[in-house]
């Protein structure tokens, strides 16, 4: 198997493009889905992290991997409202173009 | 070379999927035909001789493949080319977890029937049902048309709705046999069980017909609601009918394979056979007992037949009657659905979506309830 | 060169690439749903890799089969798929963000290199690690106010979904 470090490299590239993802474009549901790319590469991270360092005083646990399951669960949930919020959006404005959402601004 | 994946995998290719799923398609004509009391299409011949019609798959096939391959003009052409292929990948490769024979010792070599024998089987069953979603909801988006749309949204909802219920009705199989790798469902299964043990266990009652009145250990008659719900819940994740809105003939024309001729709108058309397959061969193996004959378990069948020709030959046999067990309970349970689709009307959209949420979730969590509870009573 | 080293190699490879392809598909977004998809089926290809069989299988069956369905719909629903935007007017602005990040990934990367601790190759794990007697044992005894959270989010996130979605509360 790869040494960890390969592993949270992946995390990492994967982390960053979600963050571009998240900076640059403009349309919600491609925000949203770069939202979902970084919380998949937090899991990763658990899950290799997990891998290696399982031993605590010689019994294995997978608390990472417990932490990942709720990690899905979050992620699922906030999807869900986040589609919500996207359809009132289009419903009011007819878009999903975030620079329209502007009238809070000063 | 790896000579026992590669046979495994030869024999699922060539055998089921090239073999077995024409003929359901034959068996669908001559069943419906017997049902409706007519005699079916008969007519494909070869120089002159029909076979009742078996030649007809074969002639489905060669008119698929030389059909013109349309794709309409707004149309998305790689997600059009690619949702047939996601929508029949994940049916065929549902095959690797099916167990289609025990474990058999042949020496010191262990011939083990599946394709991959792994610990979580049934979880790998709901996955890969999961991804066969997306090829139906992109055939429906992909074709630029309002009805293949209308069908596509129809199956993506009824599909991952019932893909919860399906994985909730199977709880309590998963409580009793306490495994989820589907070889040893099986084997769990290879016993029976007294109907009145539990007049001798808490009550004292003894008899020589509390002892011999016995039913094989199938998952049936452990979870007889689990077993109805399982048929349902799976004949609507794959868009079976009476659950076929996402297909509905008479009301959006053909729904989301409305715009795929030729060899794609084959590939569709096989996905469903293959469904069917393995609907039948999930069914049977968590609920009738897989390879299992009743009342005859592995070791007897050895035991009967190796005074007379030897061990080795004994299990060669066992594997034989294991396997044609393991068929019969296949085309019985296909055989089951072929009755289903010919004699139910199919089912209105909003009653779909009202079975999945109002009806079998309430009754699956209720199964899973009264399961548990009689488990803790008779284990302890 | 195991076979697993190679799996991961090829599996992270399209992870990144899917990823990307996610992330710069300007004109159509269901073709930015299904890279997403891709990216989500090669993780849990490699959560197979690093032993979490369980959390694999809830990625495909969670992720890749309701999550994305969800995204799925919502786009085909409102007809979002080709929208294209006028260019904005901070296109200077975007570049240099995702040259920071870029930049900041590299040097977490050279940084991950020279860490000993984090070069080590995993040991051997001991029978069913990762499977979902383990982890079931373990969420139900150790983490069971997790499990009993999480369901009380979950509710949360159903009612605030479908009180969102109508038209109008009578």
């Amino acid at each position: 198997m790869v040494p960890l470090n390969h592993v949270i490299a992946l995390s990492a590239i994967l982390f960053t493009i979600g963050v571009i993802g998240v900076a640059t474009r403009r349309n919600l549901i491609v925000m949203l889905m770069s939202i979902e790319l970084m919380l998949n590469a937090a899991n990763l991270a658990f899950v290799g992290f997990n891998r290696i360092w399982s031993q605590v005083e010689g019994t294995p646990t997978i608390d990472g991997q417990i932490f990942v399951l709720m990690v899905i669960t979050v992620a699922a949930a906030e999807v869900a409202v986040g589609l919500g919020i996207l359809l009132s959006m289009f419903r009011n404005r007819d878009s999903v173009n975030v620079e329209e959402v502007n009238l809070l601004k000063w | 070379m790896p000579i026992e994946p590669i046979a495994k995998i030869l024999f699922i290719v060539v055998v089921m999927v090239v073999g077995i799923a024409p003929l359901i398609t034959w068996i669908e004509r001559k069943q419906s035909a017997v049902m409706q009391d007519r005699i079916g299409a008969n007519r494909a011949d070869l120089a002159g001789i029909t076979i009742l019609g078996l030649l007809h798959p074969a002639a489905d096939v060669i008119k698929l493949m030389t059909k013109e391959d349309v794709v309409p003009d707004g149309a998305n052409r790689v997600l059009h080319l690619l949702s047939p292929l996601i929508a029949a990948v994940p049916a065929i490769i549902a095959f690797a977890i099916i167990p289609f024979g025990g474990v058999y010792q042949f020496g010191d070599t262990t011939l083990n029937l599946v394709g991959a024998d792994i610990d979580w089987g049934l979880l790998y069953i709901f996955a890969i049902g999961s991804i066969a979603a997306y090829g139906t909801i992109l055939a429906g988006w992909s074709s630029n048309n309002n009805w293949s749309m209308l069908g596509g949204l129809r199956a993506s909802a009824q599909m991952i709705s019932y893909e919860v219920v399906m994985g909730l009705t199977v709880v309590g199989v998963f409580m009793v046999f306490e495994t989820l790798r589907l070889t040893d469902m099986a084997i769990a299964q290879d016993t029976s069980f007294r109907i009145f043990g539990f007049l001798n266990l808490y009550f004292g009652v003894d008899g020589w017909w509390i002892e011999h009145i016995r039913l094989p250990a199938w998952g049936i008659f452990y979870q007889p609601l689990g077993f109805l719900m399982f048929l349902t819940a799976i004949m609507a994740e794959n868009k079976r009918p009476p659950f076929d809105i996402p297909e509905g003939e008479s009301e959006i024309i053909a729904g989301y394979h409305l715009e795929y001729s030729g060899m794609r709108f084959g590939l569709f058309f096989m996905s469903e056979f293959i469904g069917i397959i393995i609907i039948a061969a999930l069914t049977a193996t968590i609920f009738l007992g897989g390879w299992v004959v009743p009342y005859w378990s592995t070791a007897d069948i050895i035991d009967l037949i190796s005074p007379f020709m030897g061990v080795g030959f004994a299990t060669g046999f066992c594997i034989l009657i294991h396997f044609s067990t393991f068929l019969l309970k296949v085309f019985f349970m296909i055989w089951v659905q072929m009755l289903l689709r010919w004699s139910l009307p199919r089912f209105r959209y909003d009653q779909v979506m009202s079975l999945c949420w109002k009806i079998l979730l309430p009754l699956s969590i209720a199964n899973i309830f009264v399961t548990g509870f009689i488990l803790l009573l008779v284990k302890g | 060169m195991t076979v697993e080293t190679i799996l991961f190699y090829v599996f992270g490879t399209l992870a990144v690439v899917s990823a990307l392809g996610m992330v710069l598909n300007i004109r159509n977004t269901v073709a930015s749903a299904m890279n997403l998809v891709v990216t989500m089926v090669s993780l849990a290809a490699i959560y197979l890799l690093l032993e979490a069989y369980l959390v694999a299988v809830i990625q495909i069956m969670v992720y890749g089969g309701a999550i994305v369905v969800l995204f799925l719909f919502v786009v085909m629903l409102l007809n979002l798929s080709t929208d294209e935007f006028p260019p904005g007017k901070q296109r200077v602005v975007k570049l240099a963000v995702a040259i920071a990040c870029v930049a900041i990934l590299t040097q977490v990367v050279i940084a991950l290199d020279r860490d000993p601790l984090l070069a080590a190759q995993p040991g051997a794990v001991p029978e069913g690690f990762g499977g979902y007697r383990q982890v079931g044992l373990s969420l139900y005894t150790d983490y069971v106010l997790l499990v009993e959270m999480a369901s009380l989010l979950l509710l949360a996130a159903i009612v605030g979904a479908l009180i969102l979605a109508k038209r109008k509360i009578d």
